[in-house]
């Protein structure tokens, strides 16, 4: 193996590694924080299953941003959905052997691409000319969306041009990263930087915004049912203070008791 | 009045995005709480001398026991999507002032020292020291969020800057700098039992005026009773709803519906208050003892309903979090003794807590009450739907009830009704901008300018529509609109409680009528039994 290969098997891992380990992490720090109240946001769902459609909803449709701005939904939902479509087209990559058929029907997501690179350059554009998104941007916002422009660029660019890659080496590579039969990968630059910057985006996915996605699914404002009057919430930490009786009226203030 | 001079905002036919002014709001904030308004609180008064680990200690335990807090720091992407959406913002052009911006004082000290990325790159991702500067924008920015949560509706992860404003308000509260208005007031509710400070006698007095002055109005012998132990109901009211105008003659009306229905209700002098200051400091165990004495006079005074007056964070409190609180709900697990003490005694065949609105609109559906609505025929009204009630709260138990309720109460009580925009009521409703303690002289500036877009809207209705009354179910809003309304040119008078108008229409029995009326009535039960028998 060449030592370009060597590293890059050795980053994937250990970008894999971090990704689990930290997405595992910060999942379970949201999952054992408490929510010591009911504070659904309206329109708010009565029912359980009202919670989840209502969850499905902003999932797949971006609800809410949709009703607060067409612009950042629209640039939102081409890159979202793009890179949707784009990654489960990348799955055969990752698969060994011979394609199931499915993959013959999912080909056309290679047009995607440009769904994705044209969201994220009008977010960017946005970024730069509001100057109320200007105002609240800091460097990493500007470097997250680059750095996904310039992988979805390089991706379009193998894809679309003349400078294809050896799919087949990439193939060999990915799918033996799976089952540790470790082969070469392509050296063109445009493959390596689309590579690099992946794993780089696979490791920063715990500690930066990109958090948003497990976020979502633990936003109390949007999973609660608004049901406080028909059914008792009370969190662990409440529960113990009024079990122990910690909280008096007495205590500090009111000489009436 | 706020001592600055300040340009009062003019109204534009249509709201527009305002170009960022930077640091326009900057300033003091309100009036800081000293010893005596703190300590009672279990609050330090002034700045400790070892803030700065404090507030950062404060800051660890905060995101440990609120999900929403640490959810909500991780999440935002920045995408701009809240930032033209407060009515602060709006009114005031300070980028400060934008949900995100706002909420990013609290995530970048956040960012700094508890993240990996804001420990070794602050820069790159915006993390900031907590120091000196930083603290004072906290005290002055976190006091111009009304904790409306318009922004929340917005946000596509839902992430809701009341609940960061509520953690920043606690940690503040925690190193000295606590709001006067809030803990002032707070100190009264959690002593005396309500936010005026008005003891049993002087309360006892006043509903004893009120009687008096509206039997001489009405000729009917509308009561409003205080401490009835064995009562069926306990209304629990803001306590601006016995002084301040135009809440009184919402107070009024209260007593001529439950008159009418002919239930047994009563008032608590220990549980005068249903306003919760607590929510506005962000402290649950402040919020909770506030919450805890509205049990206890239910308990007391063994009633089998608990009901909540016009007040907005009021019912937002007692609709979501008194369960929790307190346990006045439904709904408690089998081995729940604290909560089901409560349970057992309440009536589950009414929502416990029930809100006035509810119980009103409920027995006009049942033809429990007859209206003159010519009445208010000089009237032309509109709704404003006040944050708290139409964010966080539902009326009626079916989708959207806390908009549809108040709007047929409005509808069976006057003949001229009309919504102001769409995208200005409802879940989009804009604050009164007094909301979430920042109904204080001292705040004045950005109380008007916060004012701006609902005075916007009203002003479209006005002139198209003619509308010269503007309805609402919150203390507050009533109390901030009677302030800011003369600012915009409007009549301040023409702020009024929802049971003001039912009030007005209401045709009551009077002492002998009442027992033909009653005659009456079962007579024509009966020719309809009768009647039905017939037909079967």
């Amino acid at each position: 193996m060449s030592l370009i290969s060597i590293i890059f098997t050795a980053l994937f891992y250990i970008s894999l590694f971090i990704f689990i380990v930290g997405m595992g992490r910060k999942i379970r720090q949201f999952w054992i924080t408490p929510v010591p109240l009911k504070i659904p946001i309206a329109p708010t769902p009565l029912t359980q299953t009202g919670a989840i459609f209502k969850m499905i909803r902003e999932v797949t449709l971006f609800e809410s941003l949709f009703r607060s701005n067409k612009w950042i939904w629209l640039f939102g939902f081409l890159f979202h959905f793009g890179l949707l479509l784009v990654l489960v087209r990348h799955l055969r990559y990752f698969i060994p052997g011979d394609l199931p058929e499915i993959f013959l029907l999912i080909q056309p997501f290679k047009y995607a691409a440009f769904a994705m690179i044209i969201g994220l350059a009008g977010l960017l554009v946005r970024r730069i000319f509001v100057p109320r998104i200007r105002y609240i941007s800091a460097p990493s916002d500007y470097l997250m969306l680059l750095m996904l422009i310039v992988i979805g660029v390089s991706g379009a660019i193998m894809t679309f041009t003349s400078n294809h890659t050896d799919v087949m080496m990439v193939k060999a590579f990915a799918s033996g990263l799976i089952v540790f039969d470790w082969t070469n990968l392509p050296t063109e630059i445009n493959f390596l930087l689309h590579l690099f910057l992946v794993l780089v985006l696979l490791a920063i996915f715990p500690i930066s915004k990109l958090l948003h996605v497990p976020g979502i699914f633990f936003s109390p404002t949007l999973n609660q049912v608004d049901n406080a009057r028909k059914k008792r919430h009370i969190s662990s930490w409440a529960l113990k203070q009024e079990k122990e009786n910690t909280v008096k009226l007495e205590q500090t203030i009111g000489k009436d008791e | 009045m706020a001592a600055k001079e300040f340009d009062i905002p003019e109204l534009p036919t249509y709201i527009e995005i305002p170009e960022l002014i930077p640091d326009v709001m900057k300033g003091e904030g309100p009036f800081k709480a000293i010893d005596e308004f703190q300590n009672p609180l279990g609050f330090p008064g002034g700045k400790v001398d070892n803030w700065k680990e404090v507030a950062i200690e404060k800051m660890g335990d905060l995101k440990s026991k609120y999900r929403s807090v640490q959810v909500f720091l991780d999440s935002c992407v920045k995408c701009g999507a809240c930032t033209d959406k407060c009515h602060y913002f709006l009114g005031s052009s300070d980028p400060k002032n934008m949900p995100v911006a706002r909420q990013d004082l609290f995530r970048s000290v956040y960012r700094r020292y508890f993240t990996f990325a804001g420990k070794h790159f602050p820069k790159l991702v915006g993390a900031k020291d907590l120091d000196d500067e930083m603290v004072d924008d906290w005290y002055n920015y976190f006091h111009q969020c009304s904790q409306c949560r318009r922004c929340s509706v917005f946000c596509p992860y839902g992430i809701d800057t009341a609940e960061i404003s509520m953690a920043a308000r606690e940690v503040l509260d925690t190193i000295g700098l606590g709001q006067k208005y809030c803990n002032q007031i707070l100190g009264k509710a959690l002593t005396i039992g309500n936010n005026l400070g008005l003891p049993e006698p002087a309360l006892r007095d006043t509903l004893l005026d009120l009687e008096e002055e509206v039997e001489e109005d009405f000729g009917a012998p509308v009561k409003f009773p205080l401490d009835i132990k064995g009562s069926e109901i306990l209304l629990i009211t803001p306590s601006a709803d016995f002084f301040a105008e135009p809440h009184i003659d919402g107070l009024i009306g209260y007593g001529k519906v439950f008159y009418q229905d002919g239930v047994s209700w009563t008032l608590s002098s220990y549980a005068s208050e249903g306003a919760n200051f607590g929510m506005f400091i962000g402290s649950y165990d402040i919020m909770r003892k506030a919450a805890l004495r509205i049990r206890k006079a239910a308990l007391d005074l063994e009633v089998s309903r608990v009901m909540v007056g016009e007040c907005g964070h009021a019912w937002r409190v007692a609709y979501s979090f008194w369960n929790t609180l307190s346990g006045v709900g439904a709904g408690a697990q089998s081995g729940d003794e604290y909560a089901l003490k409560l349970q057992n005694q309440l009536d589950d065949r009414y929502p416990q807590p029930q809100h006035i609105i509810e119980y009103t609109y409920d027995l006009i559906q049942r033809g429990k009450l007859n209206f003159d609505k010519s009445e208010n025929d000089e009237r032309t009204v509109t709704f404003h739907d006040s944050c708290n009630v139409a964010r966080a709260t539902n009326m009626g138990g079916i989708e959207g009830g806390q908009f549809i309720l108040p709007r047929e109460v409005i509808k069976a009580v006057c003949n001229n009704y009309v919504d102001m925009e769409r995208s200005t009521i409802k879940e989009a409703t804009f604050c009164c901008g007094g909301g979430g303690g920042l109904l204080t002289d001292d705040l004045m500036e950005i109380r008007i300018k916060g004012a701006m877009p609902r005075m916007q809207a009203l002003k479209q209705v006005e002139t198209n529509e003619g509308v010269n009354t503007l309805a609402a179910i919150c203390a507050i809003c009533k109390s901030q609109f009677s302030k800011v309304l003369p600012k915009f040119d409007f009549d301040p008078y023409m702020i009024v409680s929802v049971h003001q108008l039912v009030s007005a229409a209401i045709i009551l029995d009077k002492p002998q009528e009442a027992i033909q009326m009653s005659e009456s009535q079962t007579e024509a039960t009966d020719a309809v039994e009768a009647k039905e028998a017939e037909t079967e």
